[in-house]
């Protein structure tokens, strides 16, 4: 690489505006990037953070404003046009081909791929241009048995092997642990300041922005909302900008103290292990009543595994699982005899069936049961709409009816429409995976609110999520999960973060 | 004794004959598979490719036109899938049922004034030539399409390491997300991977009229063509273990066949299932519940 290459560049836009039919998904946005800073992209989800940037790589074109990269005006129309400047992005889900090594992976990303690659020559110029990088990454090993912290690491160092002087990571330390979050958002830091590349972070978290961003722009429903120094700016600026108040909803209200009396217990649980990834092998779990564990980990530690075998979508091998003391299968009698509630991740994917109307999702759990619990044959169609109304109402659900398909509503209004369905009646055990995946700041102190409520009424609750600032906050008790295994249990009162990221990434 | 030996020995001569077009399908389904599309329509390649070459070899009198007139009537079928397939909403594998029964249907009209008339064949190579005894030097007579069909293994394994168009195959056909970010042709990839993959389809069918059992009749496939796609799955996506799993498949075929050359009498024709059990062996053993196949394409409709 020649030096001349090795600056940093800046970007600017200018009264960017971009329609998506009717829809005003971006209006008069200006952004100022200075070469060699890290820039902070903030706002809640469907502020318009991710169409701002994509104008800028040219997945979309804007249909007002102009950018400027080091001041002089540029028409980026195709990704390509961004490529031939620099600008480069690491997305959220991983663009690295799973079945392909690092360095197939990156050799592949380039332009000029010759048509018959010669790798011993290749592979020799990698590992000299891996000798100049921050970090390593090993080149000849299958991208899809990488860690996720260094699947992010080699994104990015696949972004500078294609010598990107701009570039954009979009959520980067959502699959991370604090300590692998800060180890690269370090990294990346340093390399901006060593004026080698300008970093615009997407982010929401304001502890990020504090401690390693040097400027923020802040949009809030598509439009310009703020931006200056984080020297000169507070949380409580940032979080007015964002959400338009000065301060975040509060905390919701933690009642009692969890009760002496297990609900859940799950001891020596196996399941089979997938294709080189290792199965679940839980010793010993348990949840009281009246309590929260919340259990962190890494995504994909097998917390998914977890839910699956606890939500009934996942046999197991060997082992048992007892609710209130009665063995616990996952089938549709027990759950119905034993009050356990699930709110699985993706719930239009896992607790929905999309094309059935919002009624009829509603009565999922109790449409088959009359009101003695006895088998009912033909449906209460009226029961079924009176009962959906009430929830409807009760859980401020924003639906054009009540009889479209629920597939059609947002994934705020999915999200409140399960919550209604799992937390009515009794229940006595809820399994809760990610409740505030998407969710714009005021659903998920709604969503967090109501799983408290469960809580403070005397619910056992199981918190499965990769959020550990959700889980520090609702959790009574934390579990960490490694590799399959649960490797630390503490209470989540005084718990440190740093320390759970260390069983998190499994030493400790 | 002796007649085990000759059981063997007729077993491994026919193993090396009957697994030819398995290996030619297989190779031809992998490529196609590699990409993120499953055709089940390289049956059909394989009965068309069959009709073609035998009229090809006869009209023009010269063999190796018809395996290439093979080759090309599989293109264009395996073209014209891959195509309909680019389109939005078209299922891959209901497509695959559609081409398999129209190549056969298609062979079987034009193939008509074909059933009677003898083609030229393919010479097999004589590698026995040293042998005394008949009975063995026939055994290995082995047909060149053979050793061409091995080569295509190496060719196809090293085309998959080694040059920016495998690498794209696998790119196009393990993770969709990637090859939009790379800005990767997906569907042309395919129509490329399925297309080249039924002209190999083709160049099997070639075989089974002009090598072994060499001449057209309606009855000449019996399922390879499907058969093939389990093979893949066997094979772990792996052209080299194609060539394994292709005379394995091939040994079971050759089964049946060997034990009537012995005069054995007794229910030889339930021996002749044997490569339909392997086949379903095969399925039940790597489909253990719950796993994902090791080495399957992320994009295949199958594992999605």
């Amino acid at each position: 690489m020649n030096d001349a290459t090795m600056h940093a560049i800046g970007v600017e836009a200018i009264g960017i505006g971009k329609r998506f039919g009717a829809f005003n998904a971006l209006s008069d946005v200006s952004m100022k990037v200075h070469p060699a800073t890290v820039h902070g992209l903030l706002g809640e989800n469907g502020a318009g953070k991710s169409t701002l940037v994509k104008c800028l790589l040219g997945y979309y074109r804007a249909d007002e404003g102009s950018l400027l990269v080091d001041d002089k005006e540029v028409t980026i129309e195709r990704p390509a046009d961004a490529d031939a400047l620099g600008l480069g992005m690491v997305y959220q889900h991983f663009t690295l081909v799973p079945s392909m090594t690092v360095a197939e992976n990156l050799v592949m990303a380039r332009r000029n791929v010759p048509g018959v690659i010669d790798w011993r020559s290749e592979l020799a110029q990698l590992e000299d241009f891996m000798r100049g990088m921050p970090f390593k990454v090993p080149l000849t090993v299958e991208a899809g048995s990488l860690a996720a912290g260094e699947r992010q690491k080699t994104e990015i160092v696949k972004q500078l092997y294609l010598q990107r002087r701009f570039l954009v990571l979009d959520e980067p330390t959502s699959v991370l642990t604090p300590q692998e979050a800060d180890e690269m958002l370090g990294l990346v830091r340093d390399l901006a300041h060593s004026g080698q590349l300008t970093i615009v972070i997407i982010t929401h978290k304001l502890k990020e922005v504090a401690k390693f961003v040097d400027e923020v722009t802040v949009l809030r429903r598509g439009k310009f909302a703020g931006a200056g120094l984080v020297r000169s700016l507070g949380p409580t600026d940032l979080t007015a900008m964002m959400i338009g108040e000065p301060h975040a909803p509060a905390d919701p209200e933690r009642l009692g103290a969890p009760v002496n009396e297990v609900r859940l217990e799950v001891r020596d649980l196996r399941t089979a292990n997938d294709g080189g990834r290792a199965g679940l092998s839980v010793d010993h779990l348990t949840v009281n009543a009246h309590e929260i564990v919340g259990i962190a980990g890494v995504s994909g530690n097998g917390q998914k595994d977890l839910l699956e075998v606890l939500g009934g979508q996942q046999p197991m091998q060997s082992g048992t699982i007892a609710v209130d003391g009665t063995p616990y299968g996952a089938t549709r009698a027990e759950s119905q005899a034993l009050h356990v509630r699930v709110l699985p991740e993706e719930p239009l994917r896992n607790g929905c069936v999309p094309g059935m109307s919002v009624v009829d999702n509603l009565a999922l759990r109790s449409f088959d049961r009359g009101e003695t619990k006895t088998p009912r044959r033909w449906l209460d169609r009226a029961g079924m709409a009176a009962r959906a109304r009430s929830m409807i109402q009760a859980y401020g659900i924003r639906a054009p009816s009540a009889e479209v398909p629920i597939g059609v509503l947002s994934g705020g209004n999915v999200q409140r429409c399960v919550l209604a369905r799992e937390l009515d009646g009794v229940v006595r055990l809820l399994i809760v995976a990610n409740p505030c995946f998407g969710l714009d700041v005021k659903a998920v102190a709604e969503t967090r609110a109501r799983i408290m409520a469960a809580r403070n009424a005397g619910t056992a609750v199981l918190l499965i999520s990769e959020d550990l600032d959700e889980i520090m906050e609702l959790s009574d008790r934390i579990v960490v999960m490694h590799g399959g295994k649960v490797v630390h249990e503490m209470p989540a009162a005084g718990a440190d973060p740093q320390e759970i990221g260390k069983h998190m990434l499994g030493h400790g | 004794m002796d007649s085990l030996a000759t059981v063997i020995v007729a077993m491994l001569a026919g193993s090396l004959r009957v697994s030819t077009p398995f290996l030619f399908v297989s190779l031809g389904e992998c490529l196609t598979e590699k990409s993120g599309r499953i055709n089940l329509g390289n049956e059909g390649a394989l009965v068309l490719g069959a009709m073609v070459a035998y009229a090809t070899s006869y009209e023009t009198g010269s063999p190796w036109c018809g395996v290439l007139a093979a080759a090309f009537a599989g293109l264009l079928l395996g073209g014209l899938h891959g195509a309909i397939c680019s389109m939005t909403r078209i299922n891959d594998v209901a497509m695959g049922i559609a081409f398999m029964l129209a190549g056969t249907g298609i062979a079987f009209f034009f193939g008509k004034p074909y059933v009677q008339p003898s083609a030229p064949l393919l010479p097999g190579i004589p590698f026995g030539f040293w042998l005394e005894s008949p009975r063995f030097a026939n055994a290995l007579m082995v047909s060149p399409l053979f050793i061409l069909g091995v080569a295509a293994a190496f060719a196809l394994h090293w085309f998959f390491r080694t040059t920016r168009m495998g690498l794209r195959i696998r790119i196009v056909g393990d993770s969709q997300d990637a090859a939009l970010a790379l800005g990767l042709p997906i569907n042309r990839t395919r129509l490329l991977a399925t297309g080249c993959g039924s002209a190999l389809a083709g160049i099997g069918g070639a075989f089974l009229s002009l090598c072994y059992p060499g001449s057209w009749n309606e009855g000449l496939s019996s399922g390879q063509g499907l058969m093939a796609v389990a093979l893949v799955v066997f094979a772990r996506w792996n052209p080299i273990n194609c060539v394994y799993a292709s005379l394995l498949f091939g040994a079971a075929g050759a089964l049946g066949p060997s034990l009537q050359t012995v005069g054995f009498t007794w229910g030889y024709y339930l021996f002749y299932a044997a490569p339909y059990v392997v086949t379903l062996v095969v399925l039940i053993i790597t489909a253990k519940g719950g796993q994902s196949l090791r080495g399957m394409p992320g994009q295949l409709s199958i594992g999605r």
